[in-house]
């Protein structure tokens, strides 16, 4: 009998905890995804073993440095961090130097000088009040941590930038406001930023908005988690372990107590 | 103490001087241990070993972080991206604190079901709600320091509760923040007490532990141990149990860190903290979710902030709530009923706790909160009176005999 119950008891917290797990992440997407839902695509990178497309990010960077970079910064990216998605240190420094950062000279003088594969990504704009006062009041957030920084980032992002459509006959749209239909609100300060051909793709891939908004979105979410590749890839190996580890050490437990449980 | 037990001449020369051998001997090696405890008493190691290694990634990461509003959240970015395996760091710090509370939330409620407060584990019990109170305070104020747009308004909101206070509330929350907003002093204090209190925690875990070692462990029967024949030796059997349980521990806790690292972390947190924009829904850490809603389903600020702190104060006087003698909700028929649905009750107020204030909402948190407090404040001193417990067995290793009402349960403990 006392075997009995305690079983129950295991079984009865097992379900109820699946269902905690359930309940915690459906909420979870309710309360940050405001009930708008964007196509769900295949990411190279999403899943456990996902890794990052280099061609798309390369492409995806030029999209960036091409239509992005005009009024979006990313100040937490450094250009030396490009070797990871497959440029070498001659095409970074170059990359570097077609921008210029401000430095105080011997004189102490403030002189412009080309950037270098060490410094972070120049920002279009000198500070949040000019970016602000170019845009309509409306601030271009850095990208740096986009695909993070909102919910099913990835999705979303796409979703926002193949999302502008004509308004509807009764919404209102004010000047310097643009509709777009995954936008909570729907009234985004941003204009649309891809069109067709809007950039020339050195690999001969069609660029159609839709192909621009994917390459995009695997540059930002690379910038966003830099890292994911290697952590997926030791988180492998430590599963692995662990594996083992829990496989060993189940079947000491059970020989070390069965002299106990045979009394 | 005459004949030393140790073969080594340095250890043997050490423990007659200064006897820490003979007591990790006692307290780890010969230690009794019940020999029925099933998986639930594996949380309790856990819990320490989540708290050990809370610490130690905490240190590294605060020799990596600047605690200062112009650099916090370029800081926490700086760790992710540039200082070495600094990610892995980060995200075991920060799925850590989620996991040590799944732990200890799952150690408290067995407890709960076990009947591990009574008598003689008062003290015992007080000490875990105390560690769990510190915890709390710890993992509130680690959350603000990576600056980010939760962090802030996560602040802004708690730190504000205290202005309910009649009187001196405004003045206490220009105290807490040193300032008239959170800011860099707050940030700075914070910084400063989330380092020092978990060596608090470890100091009265310690005393938890001396607590627990007087009587040791409960077990799932809750009856006491009447001899040798009921224990068995904490080491190798419980060491090599509680090696088992971390192994399982750890799997899941390297899926969340290697392959869902945000999962139970907010979007906001990853856009700078920034004063003028407040986030549409200001959500507190999963864990706490369950005291906000209790907080929020009263509409009274003061009141709302007494009844959260009520339901952590009621856990400390529970075992003197609780007038049964029967330790064991597996001869409570009753109580093992309510014992589920106060499990669901506080289940349903985390989850009502990330819903936003509103409609039918408010009406299911203030039915939840009425419960928890019922369960506490009412059910538990009147159960006793009303339920006939099943028989007890005479002992772990002995067979279940005679009588079941509340009187011969009574009647058992008066003969030992």
């Amino acid at each position: 009998m006392i075997k009995g119950s305690s079983c129950f008891f295991s079984n009865n917290i097992l379900k109820l905890l699946f269902s905690l797990v359930i309940i915690c992440s459906s909420n979870l997407s309710l309360a940050a995804g405001e009930k708008i839902s964007y196509p769900q695509l295949n990411w190279t990178f999403s899943g456990i073993l996902g890794t990052f497309d280099r061609a798309s990010q390369q492409r995806g960077l030029q999209v960036y440095k091409e239509v992005c970079s005009g009024c979006h910064g990313m100040r937490l990216l450094a250009y030396r961090n490009l070797k990871s998605i497959g440029y070498n240190d001659d095409e970074i420094k170059a990359f570097a130097a077609e921008n210029s950062v401000n430095t105080i000279n011997d004189d102490g003088e403030v002189v412009e000088r080309p950037a270098r594969p060490s410094d972070k990504f120049v920002s279009p704009y000198p500070n949040d009040k000019a970016a602000r006062a170019a845009n309509g009041g409306a601030y271009p957030p850095d990208l740096s941590l986009i695909v993070k920084a909102r919910a099913d980032g990835a999705n979303y992002l796409h979703a926002l930038l193949t999302g502008y459509v004509d308004a509807p006959a009764e919404k209102k749209v004010p000047d310097g406001m643009y509709y777009n239909k995954y936008y909570s609100g729907n009234l985004i300060g941003m204009p649309q930023p891809l069109y067709d051909d809007g950039v020339e793709y050195a690999d001969g891939t069609k660029a159609t908005p839709d192909q621009m908004a994917k390459d995009v979105t695997a540059f930002l979410a690379w910038a966003s988690e830099p890292e994911m590749e290697d952590r997926k890839q030791l988180g492998i190996s430590v599963m692995l372990f662990l594996l083992l580890l829990t496989a060993l050490s189940y079947f000491a437990m059970k020989q070390i107590w069965a002299p106990i449980k045979n009394q | 103490m005459s004949k030393s037990k140790f073969k080594n001449p340095v250890v043997k020369w050490i423990d007659h001087r200064l006897p820490v051998f003979s007591f990790m001997d006692h307290e780890l090696n010969h230690y009794p241990t019940p020999k029925n405890l099933n998986y639930f008493w594996n949380f309790g190691s856990l819990a320490g070993f989540a708290l050990v290694t809370m610490i130690i990634t905490g240190i590294v990461l605060s020799m990596n972080y600047t605690a200062h509003v112009d650099y916090a959240f370029d800081s926490v970015e700086r760790i992710m991206r540039d200082v070495n395996h600094g990610w892995l760091i980060r995200y075991i710090h920060m799925n850590g604190a989620s996991f040590f509370f799944i732990v200890v939330y799952i150690h408290i409620f067995r407890g709960l079901y076990y009947g591990s407060y009574k008598a003689p584990r008062e003290l015992l019990w007080i000490l875990g709600v105390l560690i769990l109170l510190l915890m709390m305070a710890t993992a509130f104020m680690g959350y603000v320091l990576p600056w980010g747009q939760m962090s802030f308004w996560g602040a802004t909101v708690i730190t504000n509760l205290f202005s309910a206070i009649p009187l001196v509330g405004e003045s206490i929350v220009t105290w807490l923040w040193g300032g008239f907003s959170v800011d860099n002093s707050t940030l700075n204090r914070f910084f400063s007490l989330h380092f020092v209190l978990p060596f608090v925690i470890v100091g009265v875990v310690i005393l938890h532990l001396v607590a627990l070692h007087r009587f040791g462990s409960n077990n799932p029967i809750g009856i006491d141990v009447r001899g040798t024949q009921d224990t068995v030796p904490f080491s190798p059997y419980y060491t090599i149990k509680d090696l088992f349980g971390l192994s399982v521990f750890l799997s899941f806790f390297a899926a969340a860190v290697f392959f869902f690292p945000n999962f139970m972390g907010h979007p906001d947190n990853y856009i700078e903290a920034n004063p003028m924009v407040t986030p549409a829904h200001i959500v507190p850490e999963w864990y706490f979710l369950p005291f906000y809603a209790i907080l929020r389903a009263v509409p009274d600020k003061l009141g709302g902030v007494l009844f959260m702190f009520g339901a952590i104060a009621v856990l400390f006087i529970l075992p003197w709530l609780d007038r049964s003698p029967v330790r064991s909700s597996q001869f409570r028929p009753i109580f093992k009923i309510f014992f589920w649905i106060l499990f669901l009750d506080c289940i349903l107020l985390g989850y009502l706790g990330a819903m936003p204030a509103e409609g039918i909402y408010v009406i299911l948190s203030r039915i939840a909160t009425a419960y928890y407090f019922f369960h506490f404040l009412i059910l538990f001193p009147l159960l006793p009176y009303i339920e006939k417990t099943k028989p007890l067995p005479i002992s772990i290793s002995e067979p279940v005999l005679g009588g079941g009402s509340p009187a011969s349960a009574f009647a058992m403990r008066e003969k030992k």
